[in-house]
């Protein structure tokens, strides 16, 4: 979130798509309720199904799903051609005004540069025009027909309210509605604040989604406010901590990338890292990008990184393609490249797509190590469990070691929430039997691999021996060890940069900020962002403070909000030019002539003049982007994709099949079900219940007994059409899989027209597997496809193709 | 915040547990002692508090667990009742029927107990003990290391990589077991790696 879950209350306008909080986050969207109440807010929900939240909102319009960038496109649409932009913001906080290089254009679903057999772009004219001064060129006039303004105007064109109920199914009158609510909220007075989660990220298209709905809402003027923003729900209590601390292929803790095989040495690496100003004036903060690097490989071989060696640059693994995500992994399992597979509290089984295929990968590796508190269907993958898990053990080969870990109430440390919150909790239960905590398990791989390699010797083993492990206990480092090495020490005297007679921190002291932060070797810090959470003040994330100053909602003493405490991201964006506030009572800092100062940590230096720098001091900009240039791999502006499987033809580009720059892998695509296919004519997707959290509360007694039993949810005409009955039972297959269940027939779900034919939409709850104490049943991955979004490949759970029979029940 | 004081707070100037010591912070000690006289004795007083907070979904409700036994004493502690946090900013003491029934969760039928190992071709798990396990485990990543570690690609650029076993890492672990996993796995080269955050 750049906002909190608390901030929501100061919000005039709701809109929850791709989301559904009232039953997936319900202590959070009271929020919501709160901002109705208090306020009188609006609340919008756009949804193919009238869930929970869409009961208690003023407005629902029905959606096909996977269509919400048409959608989002045709508001944006709207809004400019009825002048419903918040001007000033626009033109002094955005690129709209950049020139845009010449080559560059959109036509029929492709921008330049498209190469069909890599599946991938030539991204070399998504940029600006660069002047003989090395800054980007701008027309602040906005009549440049290259603006990005133009351009923007131009690309949304077709998303007319007529062309979005053609593709979306959502009637025009409704769809009307939307938009004249939203577009409401172009008044500096108005702010509007999006929620989503899975629902939008969950699709071939899953990050252009939230572009888009990022790009409505810097034409509104709604980042950087109280009661705005872009609100990340996000699935599981610390998937914002396990992200921010980097544990991806391509990441390194902080949003810091790996090296690729191309940088053969950290100069090659910083080269493209250097983010040098695109504007006068500009911060630019990654320019700072090798102190949080070097204190990063501080933090990970102590004395052991050095000048000399590039503080063990050579020591991290470079990458040859993009990134080992879960699906290549599953992949190369498929084809034999993989041994062994370590699987920390995550139940691959059920959670990753076609779960064939996720079998058939297990059971072709050496090796498969699982730590989990619970018995997840992943330990067990090779027992056989009926219909449920139909493999024969002899046949698989996979030695499976299952590890016991502790679960939260036995376990200390901080999560990070959605609100970017880093909260500390503290164990209060003996942990069963002979369970363990992760980070005891976590040493103890990593004290015996060690071993064997002092004793043996092996394969380039200067990177285990000398990974810095100065723990009392090098067994089991505890989480106050692990907490203050993240937010990084003085490895020498720090000096403040502007005044060296000042110590910003004494060698050996823990540091303030990531202000403090050296490119030289003499600090370490272990995920940059974080720095501040746990310094020489003690540790800010067990704050138990709830004063709130004015009743803003920011409540900056509780917990450790990161960066350095601050709550509400881009904040310097909720004042003017000249650094007053857009809306005086919602004020978050203003410029006093000399200084940045209010209720929240400003996102500025805090003596820069509002007048010369720009309020999003991470672009080299300085300004937000309209425009992405080649930031992204499926084009510098989101356009309208089908899912792989589609019940209708790309309208708008007729020849264009799923994202273009999707990555398939080869047999994966004969998997998926042609276009408006007669065999899978029915749009099914994928959700959770309020009872129920993904696969792991099906262990509990009460959440079993409030959802003991796996359903599918289908419209009253779907159920007429096909001779289905309420509560009878039913098989769903898609090209992958089948699945049996009963049929909760609902008035919840209704058939869509889109392009003047009826669509009908399939439910799949997800909480339903073969361990645990509620009734064995199936999930969504047994049907759905094995692709994901082009940028960050989550898989497309969310839009796929099944057909449904009823079928005689199982015998009782 | 509602500022009157909370039942929450006269329990921790009762001296009811952890509580206690965030309240000096507050700067109402004083009055926090007087109203707590008056205060009939809470039935959970003979429990042990601790601070937590849902490991569900990332609201991160703030709920407080209650134990036999303390823990920080070194005594065995068995939680006997969780509650919404009514100091939490976020949920002031309310819980989703998620969170509402924690404790179903902390003492499933099936939480692990121990380690287990099924082998090749075999239709069951069998106990282990921790250090055959953990040797097992690490016998079986050395010999793929040792036998699969790409040093130099086919160009002679040093690379350092390890792909033939991968690691996937939780979703509600805490961001110190995430730091610590994350240096174990990337200095052993690995880049086959990942988290839930996606699905
Ligand atoms: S109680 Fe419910 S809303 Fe609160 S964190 Fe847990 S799952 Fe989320």
């Amino acid at each position: 979130m750049t906002n909190s879950w608390t901030d929501i209350k100061n919000t005039d306008l709701v809109i929850i798509m791709g989301g559904n909080a009232a039953e997936a986050h319900p202590c959070g969207f009271k929020w919501v309720t709160e901002a109705k109440a208090n306020r009188g807010a609006k609340l919008i929900v756009v949804d193919p199904r009238f869930t929970r939240s869409a009961s208690v909102a003023d407005l629902y319009a029905p959606i096909r799903q996977g269509t919400d960038i048409a959608f989002l496109l045709g508001v944006i649409n709207h809004c400019i051609r009825n002048d419903k932009v918040q001007w000033d913001y626009v033109k002094a906080f955005t690129n709209a005004s950049y020139i845009v290089k010449d080559g560059f254009a959109y036509k029929d679903g492709l921008f330049t540069g498209y190469n069909e057999a890599k599946r991938d772009y030539d991204k070399s004219t998504w940029d600006y025009v660069i002047g003989p001064d090395g800054y980007a060129t701008v027309d602040d006039t906005l009549t440049n027909p290259r603006c990005v303004w133009n351009l923007l105007k131009e690309h949304v064109a077709v998303y007319t309210p007529e062309m979005v109920e053609r593709i979306c199914g959502t009637p025009k009158d409704k769809f009307l509605k939307v938009a004249e609510m939203i577009a409401e909220c172009s008044s500096p007075t108005k702010a509007m604040t999006s929620m989503y989660a899975l629902g939008w990220t969950q699709h071939s298209k899953g990050s252009q989604n939230i572009r888009a709905m990022a790009m409505l809402q810097l034409i509104l003027g709604n980042i950087g406010i109280r009661g705005g923003g872009m609100n990340a729900l996000r699935g599981h209590s610390n998937i914002q901590g396990l992200t921010d601390v980097g544990l991806m292929s391509n990441l390194l803790p902080g949003y810091l990338t790996l090296p690729n095989e191309k940088e053969i040495d950290l100069e090659t690496y910083m080269s493209t890292r250097g983010f040098k100003p695109l504007r006068p004036n500009q911060m630019s903060y990654w320019q700072n990008y090798r102190k949080f690097f070097v204190s990063f490989q501080k933090a990970m071989w102590g004395a052991a990184a050095t000048p000399e060696n590039q503080f063990a640059y050579d020591w991290l693994p470079k990458l040859d393609v993009p990134g080992y995500d879960i699906l290549r992994a599953l992949e190369l399992m498929t084809q034999g490249k993989m041994t062994g597979y370590l699987c920390q509290g995550f139940n691959p089984l059920l959670a990753a797509p076609n779960r064939k295929k996720v079998t058939d990968a297990l059971s072709k590796l050496k090796y498969l190590v699982t730590m989990d508190p619970l018995d997840t269907e992943t330990a067990r993958f090779w027992e056989n469990h009926g219909e449920f898990n139909d493999v024969d053990p002899s046949q698989i080969q996979t030695e499976v070691i299952q590890l016991p870990s502790t679960c939260f109430a036995e376990d200390e440390g901080s999560l990070t929430n959605s609100s970017r919150w880093l909260q500390w909790h503290w164990p209060g239960g003996t942990p069963p039997g002979e369970a363990r905590t992760d980070n005891w398990i976590m040493a103890q791989i990593h004290v015996r691999l060690k071993e064997l390699y002092r004793k043996e010797g092996g394969a380039f083993p200067d990177p285990i021996i000398n990974l810095d492990w100065a723990y009392a206990d090098a067994g089991e480092p505890t989480a106050e060890e692990l907490a203050k090495e993240i937010n990084g020490k003085a490895l020498a005297t720090v000096y403040d940069a502007a005044d060296p007679t000042k110590v910003l921190a004494e060698a050996g002291k823990l540091l303030p900020g990531f202000a403090a932060l050296r490119d030289d070797g003499s600090t370490s810090s272990g995920c940059w962002i974080y720095s501040g959470c746990f310094n020489e003040n003690g540790n800010n994330m067990a704050r138990r403070d709830t004063s709130d100053p004015d009743e803003t909602g920011a409540y900056a003493k509780w917990a450790f909000s990161w960066p350095v405490n601050r709550r509400i991201l881009y904040n310097r964006a909720s004042a003017d030019v000249n650094g007053k506030a857009w809306d005086p009572s919602r004020k978050l800092i203003e410029w006093d002539g000399a200084k940045w100062a209010g209720y929240d940590v400003p996102d500025i230096a805090p003596t820069a003049k509002p007048t010369d720098v720009g309020p999003f001091i991470m672009n080299p900009e300085g300004v937000s982007r309209l425009f992405t240039r080649g930031l992204m791999r499926d084009g510098p502006f989101p356009a309208h994709y089908e899912p792989f499987e589609s019940p209708l033809d790309n309208l708008v580009a007729p020849k264009v099949r799923g994202n273009p720059a999707a990555r398939v892998f080869k047999g994966d695509f004969e998997q998926f079900a042609e276009t408006a296919s007669k065999e899978f004519p029915y749009a099914a997707t994928s959700y959770r219940l309020t009872e129920h959290f993904h696969y792991w509360t099906k262990h509990c007694r009460t959440n079993a007994v409030l959802q003991p039993e796996f359903f599918v949810e289908i419209s009253e005409e779907l159920a007429a059409e096909k001779g289905i009955t309420k509560g009878g039972w039913v098989r769903v297959w898609s090209k992958r899989g089948s699945i049996q269940a009963k049929a909760v027939v609902t008035k919840r779900i209704k058939p869509l027209i889109c392009d003047g034919k009826p669509v009908h939409v399939v439910g799949i709850p997800l909480h339903w597997g073969f361990t645990g104490a509620a009734r064995k049943g199936f999930g969504p991955n047994s049907l759905t496809p094995f692709v994901g979004d082009a940028n960050i490949e989550t898989p497309e759970y969310k839009a796929f193709l099944v057909n449904i029979e009823p079928i005689a029940g199982p015998v009782a | 915040m509602n500022m009157e004081l909370s039942r929450r707070q006269f329990l921790g100037a009762a001296g009811a547990g952890v509580a206690a010591t965030a309240l000096g912070a507050l700067g109402f000690g004083d009055i926090e002692a007087a109203h707590a006289e008056a205060i009939r004795t809470f039935k959970l007083v003979n429990t042990t508090e601790t601070r937590n907070t849902c490991p569900y979904c990332s609201v991160a409700c703030g709920v407080i667990m209650y134990s036999k036994g303390d823990r920080t004493k070194g005594e065995q502690a068995e939680i006997i009742h969780i509650e919404g946090d009514t100091d939490h900013p976020t949920n002031r003491g309310t819980l989703c029927p998620k969170g509402a029934a924690l404790l179903d969760f902390v003492k499933s039928d099936t939480r692990l107990k121990y380690p287990m190992i099924r082998k090749p071709g075999s239709d069951k798990f069998e106990r282990v003990n921790w250090d055959d396990a953990l040797d097992r485990i690490v016998r079986l990543m050395k010999d793929d290391r040792d036998a699969n570690f790409v040093e130099k690609n086919k160009d002679g650029v040093t690379v350092n990589r390890w792909i033939t076993t991968g690691f996937l890492a939780a979703s509600a672990t805490t961001n110190e077991t995430a730091w610590e996993t994350y240096k174990v796995v990337r200095s052993a080269g690995m880049l086959v790696f990942d988290n839930q955050a996606r699905v």
